[in-house]
């Protein structure tokens, strides 16, 4: 009976990714405050990462899936199209969203009133539909669409802060990200303009005839700054540290986790899949933006981020360094470049993931992420701070972490590419990166405690919070022992980009 | 095709720099919104433009129609028109909770309460 359930929605797997949570966002809505909606929230969170798993392992059995919405056939209708890069964010996005669902419940309940809770749920699985839709589709008008649906929940998500800052970086956000969202619907009218397709397959196809004409040139120019925007590449950053800081923890996790990488995938499909590597690196020499930019971020923002005294901004700067390793493998367009990039991406979802989480756990119970009220949650909440140092190790690149394998690919594409001072620049930034995260761990273990600080009255962080914690935490470390998932998945990615791509 | 004949580009063009130049510019959050929207009009305008054929109908099969406008990007921009009526509502909304919390709307003073915290 299930057996055969099974087989006849399997050919409509990809389609049910998105449906299953867009259809569930107002469901969540009607069932209201409470318990109920939470739980059908998380149980749609897990049906949509079982579906990627399954998505993902087909692709790398069998090659890409091509499904045609409505039976429409490609160029002309929309089609949904998975292969190893997209399986592999389709993978992150949902997993991430499946780990942090759960953790919602008593950290919302803290949070946020009772009276919005049923639309916070709603706009959680919104943002997450949208964001997985970013990543299946493979026509570029529905990406933009796609786009907006995650941006316009997520701008409503972090004006749901308690602080009244919430409300202001939601709305710089927003203003930020609707012209980062136009600047992208820009560059796909002008090549609808000088092609007329919007399918990405077939884009690829028809760009190299008409590759010499300026409308291409700009069209790529205009995407690439519009998805720049939306993934906070330096100098265009400016809206994230306040969105991260004034945002319900967990949204903070999930957005950080997510919704930057996704913007990354946009930049990646853009670059390789469209237009392809060759016409990005040597006709608009993209590489000679992207890597000098990324350079100054790495080192600028890990710089600022040491002198944070709340933990929330500390990491949100953090991000932005984060970010900009993987901007740098990409930048390098070498294959092992290409596979460093990608495996950041999966690992530094993980790892932020798990350093917010269990910052979550600390504002729950001590009711601020401020530095000074760490002090001696060492010992009040010590599964928590473990957690956090555990992911903080992968943070900096120790090795046996995660961290330290995306560090290794991307010094070794570096290396590939004469570009010795790239590596200097990779392990510098790690000493940074140890600095900030030991200001942390110093504050969480070796201040002394004063008279009357929370801390004192602090409990360790329930169980609902702490699993979800401890699960990105242990995958931050996992993934740096057995890299057969992330850097396989990968490097399947870059190899499957570089051969198709041109 | 000469220079007069692409008006309708220069239109999108000077549209989309003022849209562009408000939202910088300005310290209001509501003129914010209002320099928004003109920018993302001004792509509506692009869209619009790029399917029109000189003397072209609409796409319906009938005697006396045709040559045809080409109604895709038509109807794109439909879709468009709503992602940005959905964004300017969500922003006008997010302008009315920050007029609450802060009793302004002007960026400036909005910095200058945070500053005093």
């Amino acid at each position: 009976m299930i057996g055969a359930a099974l087989s006849v929605l399997q050919p409509h797997l990809p389609v049910l990714q998105i449906v299953v949570p867009l259809i569930a966002a107002p469901a969540c809505f009607a069932l209201g405050r409470g318990n109920r909606a939470w739980a059908l929230a998380v149980a749609v969170s897990w049906v949509a990462f079982g579906i990627s798993a399954w998505l993902l392992a087909t692709v790398m059995d069998t090659g890409p899936i091509s499904y045609a919405l409505g039976n429409w056939p490609a160029p002309w209708g929309i089609e949904y199209r998975v292969d190893a890069l997209n399986g592999f964010v389709l993978l992150v996005v949902s997993g991430i969203g499946a780990v942090t669902l759960p953790y919602t419940r008593r950290s919302v309940a803290h949070e946020l009133p009772e009276s919005q809770q049923g639309a916070f749920y709603t706009a959680f699985l919104l943002c997450l539909t949208g964001l997985l839709g970013v990543a299946i589709t493979g026509d570029a008008f529905n990406l933009f669409v796609f786009l907006e649906i995650s941006s316009l929940s997520s701008y409503a998500l972090i004006a749901l802060g308690r602080d009244r800052r919430a409300l202001t970086a939601s709305f710089q956000y927003l203003v930020m990200g609707t012209i980062g969202a136009t600047f992208i619907v820009i560059g796909i009218g002008l090549l609808y303009m000088a092609t007329g397709t919007l399918n990405m397959a077939d884009l690829a196809a028809r760009i190299p005839a008409v590759a010499d004409s300026r409308t291409v040139l700009a069209a790529l120019a205009f995407i690439a700054v519009g998805a720049t925007l939306k993934l906070a590449l330096f100098p265009l950053h400016f809206w994230l540290p306040n969105a991260y800081a004034y945002t319900p923890s967990v949204v903070t996790a999930f957005l950080a986790a997510t919704a930057t990488k996704v913007s990354v995938y946009i930049l990646v499909r853009f670059f390789f899949t469209v237009f392809g590597a060759a016409y990005t690196y040597e006709v608009l020499a993209l590489d000679n933006l992207l890597i000098p930019f990324s350079v100054v971020a790495i080192l600028v923002c890990s710089t600022v981020a040491i002198f944070q005294t709340d933990v929330k901004r500390l990491l949100a700067y953090s991000s932005i360094a984060q970010i900009c390793y993987i901007i740098l493998g990409i930048g390098l367009g070498s294959e092992t470049g290409l596979t460093a990039g990608l495996v950041h991406l999966f690992n530094h979802a993980v790892t932020k993931g798990a350093l917010f989480l269990a910052l979550g756990c600390v504002v729950l119970r001590v009711g601020t992420p401020r530095l000074d009220a760490l002090a001696g949650l060492g010992r009040a909440m010590p599964w928590t701070m473990f957690a956090f140092v555990l992911a903080g190790l992968s943070l900096i690149g120790v090795p046996l972490t995660a961290g330290f394998v995306s560090k290794w690919y991307l010094v070794q594409a570096a290396l590939e590419a004469d570009a010795w001072y790239l590596a200097v620049v990779v392990l510098a930034s790690s000493l940074l990166a140890l600095v900030y995260v030991w200001r942390v761990v110093e504050a969480a273990y070796l201040r002394p405690v004063p008279e009357g600080a929370p801390s004192l009255a602090a409990r360790e962080a329930p169980l609902s919070m702490l699993i979800p914690t401890w699960i990105l935490a242990g995958a931050s470390v996992y993934f740096g022992i057995d890299t057969s998932l992330n850097v396989g998945v990968a490097r399947a990615a870059a190899q499957f980009l570089l051969g198709s791509g041109g | 095709m000469d220079a007069p004949g692409l008006y309708n580009y220069w239109v999108a063009v000077f549209l989309m720099m003022t849209g562009f130049y408000v939202v910088i510019a300005r310290g209001n959050l509501i003129k914010k919104i209002v320099g928004l929207n003109i920018f993302q009009t001004s792509v509506f305008i692009l869209y619009i433009s790029m399917g029109k054929v000189t003397g072209g109908t609409a796409p319906i099969i009938a005697e006396g129609m045709g040559p045809y406008s080409n109604p895709l990007p038509h109807v794109l921009i439909l879709t468009a028109i709503v992602v940005g009526i959905a964004t300017t509502a969500l922003g006008l909304a997010l302008v009315v909770r920050i007029r609450e919390a802060y009793g302004t709307v002007e960026e400036d003073e909005i910095q200058a309460k945070d500053a005093d915290q």
